[in-house]
């Protein structure tokens, strides 16, 4: 149970505050609201590119980072494709600090060419360390453009090519922050040593005179429902071949979310899991073998990867796959191996609730996803599950027709 | 009107307080040391034995030993461990380190008496199935393919295999060494390794006196294991730096891995050398992030550390550059580490670096588990709380003049293997 009080400010920034008098500590985390999806075609990439520019400098405060580590605080953030989430953990004596650095880039940015053109390099060099410098490195620049055809989930959040990180130039940039970083399309949530009544005090005083700004309206293209089996087939300088399988499943909010999750629990969660047991351990055609979701907020994917036992093909290993799939769409999951997944669930929950920020970082998402107090409800809806509506989503899942496969071949 | 050029007061972090464990012993003398505290009805245990016997011809033992440990018993399957473990909703982990091997039981406490005797099966009737080994070969040896083509990888084991030598820390490992593993030395090693006179138990969470009787109960008899045992013991003595390349023609990033044999958590100079460390490479703001990150955007990151360990201590610097910068970038890291031999450090950074080092220290004690966290660090280098308070008034009061003279004795260029793996 995580336990917050709830505010809002005149200008449209949502305020949360846990209360939590067992650590010195404090953090404050930011969710914006804009990730990759909100990208262009062909200006990819900026979402992400955008966060390592919010630590340039802003309007008033020529440094981020060093005021910050100068009170004993530390920082992070991250993109995905649904959201951009900053962090600061420091000691809570010293929390206003992190109110003044972080309200002060929300106002403005400095928008130095300088910060812009090094951070055009240190994200070109991130994307070659994670994604071209890797062997099967870029298995999500091809996957991503075979299962979605419209929706901007096509692109990866580091973005579609070097090129178009290259080419991000300064007004692009002063758009996005206008566009994007406003009070109204964030959520603000302060968690630890703290009382609420200081925090309204301090989000008055620095967030408060930031002016509203507009609100930004999603209107994201919708993907036409697959029908097609699709494949791709890439040959690369890896030493085994891999096989890659998406299907498309809701999003965050769709009514069988949960359902999946724990489907790709059943298949795929530590040593006990079918696929493991099965593909892994008595048939050994897979040295490496996983299912999972990728929890997105619009229309997601279910996925499961394996890399190949060296002698294998990838006939049979494609088809043993399929096996465990169809066995789980035809048959029934005991009440055993339910109670399984579920427990591990409830246990995954009570153990996010030891550390503070991780607390806060899911106060500011379940808000986003409408309110706060879903997350301290989420696990009933696992909890609640039954057997026919694992086998049913299995059932309407698992088809050829529409799956999206990535065959990763090793060259000779 | 608000002023927002101007930073809020702050204060500098004054009381840390560390939750010392209570020292206790099972009926059969295994120590436990026991950190109750928090909210939340779970607990960390773990079980951490010396690893033991090293032997240069079998470089994988003891790693295999431990990775096949929960593959089956002479009452369970790995399938029938990993169900019951599953179906409390606890986790159950192996981690091999250098000088010792975890195994680690997560659960909420309620389930205790329930998961604790699977955990014994593990720890006295493994019976490391030939069919798992089998398995285990196969794709270990899979991965350790993937593995050799990452630069990083190839780095870090070049670099530690040059430092170390044909040692536990430095093993250089090949596909070889896993096709030697034969059932009966894992065996040999099992009873030899997993025995009470060679465990240590830390607890952490929520622990109370009744919780404590079940552990006495399910471990505190006699264990199956009780095979003759020689301690590892290691010594290094330091070579002169040298450069190692290995040349991928196809790189786009050159990984860097670089440094030297140096002290470990036991010696005095071990905090000022952290703090040395911190300004060169230790965190966001160091020198090296600075210049080769924020000011020439040659690298996603760069850092260094040092290493504490049970036989020797090592300085290392890693990162991944630009392979058409990586020349450039070398020249700058040299540069980094004269300027901190020549120079002082100024008054304002060294303040920084005080503030920022005794928040994250306070930062690190969020709960029960780190708490025990702090309490190994030091217990497995036979130090006691003086180290943290040491640390503490070493941060508080180090002159730069005192770092500069670290900075001659312990970073050196000259003393430093350094491996490149990609293009030069």
């Amino acid at each position: 149970m995580v336990n917050f009080n709830r505010f809002t400010l005149a200008n449209g920034l949502k305020v949360l505050v846990h209360e939590d008098p067992t650590t010195p500590m404090a953090v404050l985390n930011i969710l914006y609201d804009v990730g990759a999806r909100d990208e262009e075609e062909g200006r990819t990439g900026f979402a992400h590119l955008f966060e390592h520019l919010m630590f340039g400098g802003s309007i008033n405060i020529p440094s981020y980072d060093e005021p910050l580590q100068r009170v004993g605080g530390e920082n992070n953030a991250f993109t995905s494709n649904d959201i951009t989430n900053y962090y600061i953990t420091l000691p809570a004596a010293n929390i206003e600090t992190a109110f003044w650095l972080e309200s002060d880039r929300m106002l403005s940015l400095a928008f130095s060419e300088k910060s812009l053109e090094t951070q055009r390099n240190v994200v070109c060099e991130e994307f070659k360390q994670r994604y071209l410098n890797q062997p099967y490195g870029d298995v999500w620049l091809k996957l991503r453009p075979l299962a979605y055809e419209k929706h901007p989930y096509r692109w990866a959040t580091i973005g579609q090519d070097l090129a178009q990180i290259e080419n991000a130039k300064m007004e692009d940039v002063k758009a996005f922050f206008k566009k994007h970083y406003n009070p109204q399309n964030a959520i603000l949530v302060v968690g630890g040593n703290i009382k609420t009544e200081e925090v309204k005090e301090l989000a008055e005083k620095w967030f408060g005179p930031i002016p509203a700004g507009d609100k930004y309206l999603r209107d994201l293209p919708k993907e036409v429902e697959q029908t097609e089996a699709r494949s791709l087939t890439v040959n690369a300088d890896v030493p085994l071949n891999a096989i890659y399988t998406a299907f498309k499943m809701p999003a965050r909010l769709g009514e069988n979310y949960q359902v999946f999750d724990l489907l790709s629990d059943i298949l795929s969660q530590g040593q006990s899991s079918r696929l493991y047991n099965s593909l892994l351990k008595e048939q050994q055609l897979f040295s490496e073998i996983n299912a999972y979701i990728t929890s997105s907020l619009d229309e997601g994917l279910f996925i499961v990867e394996g890399k190949l036992v060296e002698g294998v093909s990838m006939e049979q290993a494609e088809s043993a796959i399929w096996t465990e799939l169809q066995k789980i769409a035809t048959s029934l999951v005991s009440e055993e191996e339910l109670t399984k997944v579920k427990n591990k669930s409830e246990s995954i929950m009570v153990f996010s609730e030891m550390n503070l920020l991780d607390k806060a970082m899911n106060l500011a998402f379940y808000e986003l996803l409408g309110d706060a107090d879903l997350l301290n409800v989420e696990i009933n809806k696992y909890l609640s599950i039954t057997a026919e509506q694992i086998q049913q989503v299995a059932q309407e899942t698992f088809k050829k027709e529409k799956s999206s496969t990535l065959y990763y071949l090793a060259n000779a | 009107m608000l002023n927002r050029t101007i930073a809020p007061a702050f204060r500098q972090v004054n009381d840390i307080n560390f939750i010392k464990p209570t020292a206790n012993n099972l009926a059969n003398g295994i120590p436990v040391y026991t950190i109750n505290a928090g909210e939340t009805e779970l607990v960390r245990i773990e079980f951490i034995f010396e690893n033991v016997n090293w032997d240069v011809r079998q470089p994988l033992q003891a790693v295999a030993a431990n990775g096949l440990i929960n593959s089956g018993t002479k009452t369970l399957t790995a399938m029938q461990i990993a169900e019951k473990v599953d179906y409390y909703g606890a986790f159950l982990q192996t981690e091999y380190g250098a000088d010792h091997t975890n195994i680690t039981l997560y659960t909420l406490t309620k389930h205790l008496p329930s998961v604790l005797p699977i955990l014994w099966s593990v720890l006295n009737e493994s019976v490391f199935p030939q069919h798992e080994l089998d398995i285990y070969k196969q794709n270990q040896k899979q991965k350790l393919q993937v593995s050799l083509q990452k630069n990083d990888y190839l780095a870090r084991k070049t670099f530690a295999h040059a430092i170390f030598g044909d040692t536990a820390y430095g093993s250089d490992i090949n596909a070889a060494d896993y096709d030697q593993l034969q059932q009966q030395d894992l065996l040999a090693y099992y009873k030899a390794a997993f025995q009470p006179a060679n465990c240590t138990i830390i607890i952490a969470g929520k622990f109370v006196a009744q919780d404590f009787e079940v552990l006495n109960k399910v471990f505190g008899g006699a264990w199956e294991n009780n095979a003759a045992v020689t301690k590892n013991d290691f010594q290094f003595v330091a070579e002169a730096g040298k450069d190692l390349y290995i040349e991928k023609p196809e790189a786009l990033q050159s990984a860097i891995r670089m440094g030297n044999l140096s002290i470990n958590r036991t010696h005095t100079d071990f905090p000022a050398l952290q703090i040395l460390n911190c300004v060169f490479g230790g965190y966001f703001g160091s020198r090296l992030m600075a210049n080769i990150r924020e000011d020439k955007g040659y690298t996603y990151g760069i850092g260094s550390g040092i290493a504490s360990l049970k036989h020797a201590g090592y300085f290392f610097l890693a990162t991944e550059v630009g392979a058409d910068v990586c020349t450039s970038a070398l020249t700058e890291i040299e540069k980094e580490i004269n300027i901190l031999r020549s120079d002082l450090i100024a008054e304002e950074e060294l303040d920084l670096v005080r503030n920022y080092m005794l928040g994250s220290l306070l930062g690190s004690l969020e709960n029960a588990f780190s708490h025990a966290d702090k309490f190994k660090n030091i217990h497995f280098a036979g130090l006691d709380y003086d180290y943290y308070d040491n640390y503490i008034h070493t941060v508080k009061n180090i002159t730069a003049e005192r770092l500069k003279v670290i900075a001659n004795q312990y970073l050196d260029w000259n003393a430093m293997t350094r491996v490149v793996v990609g293009k030069k």
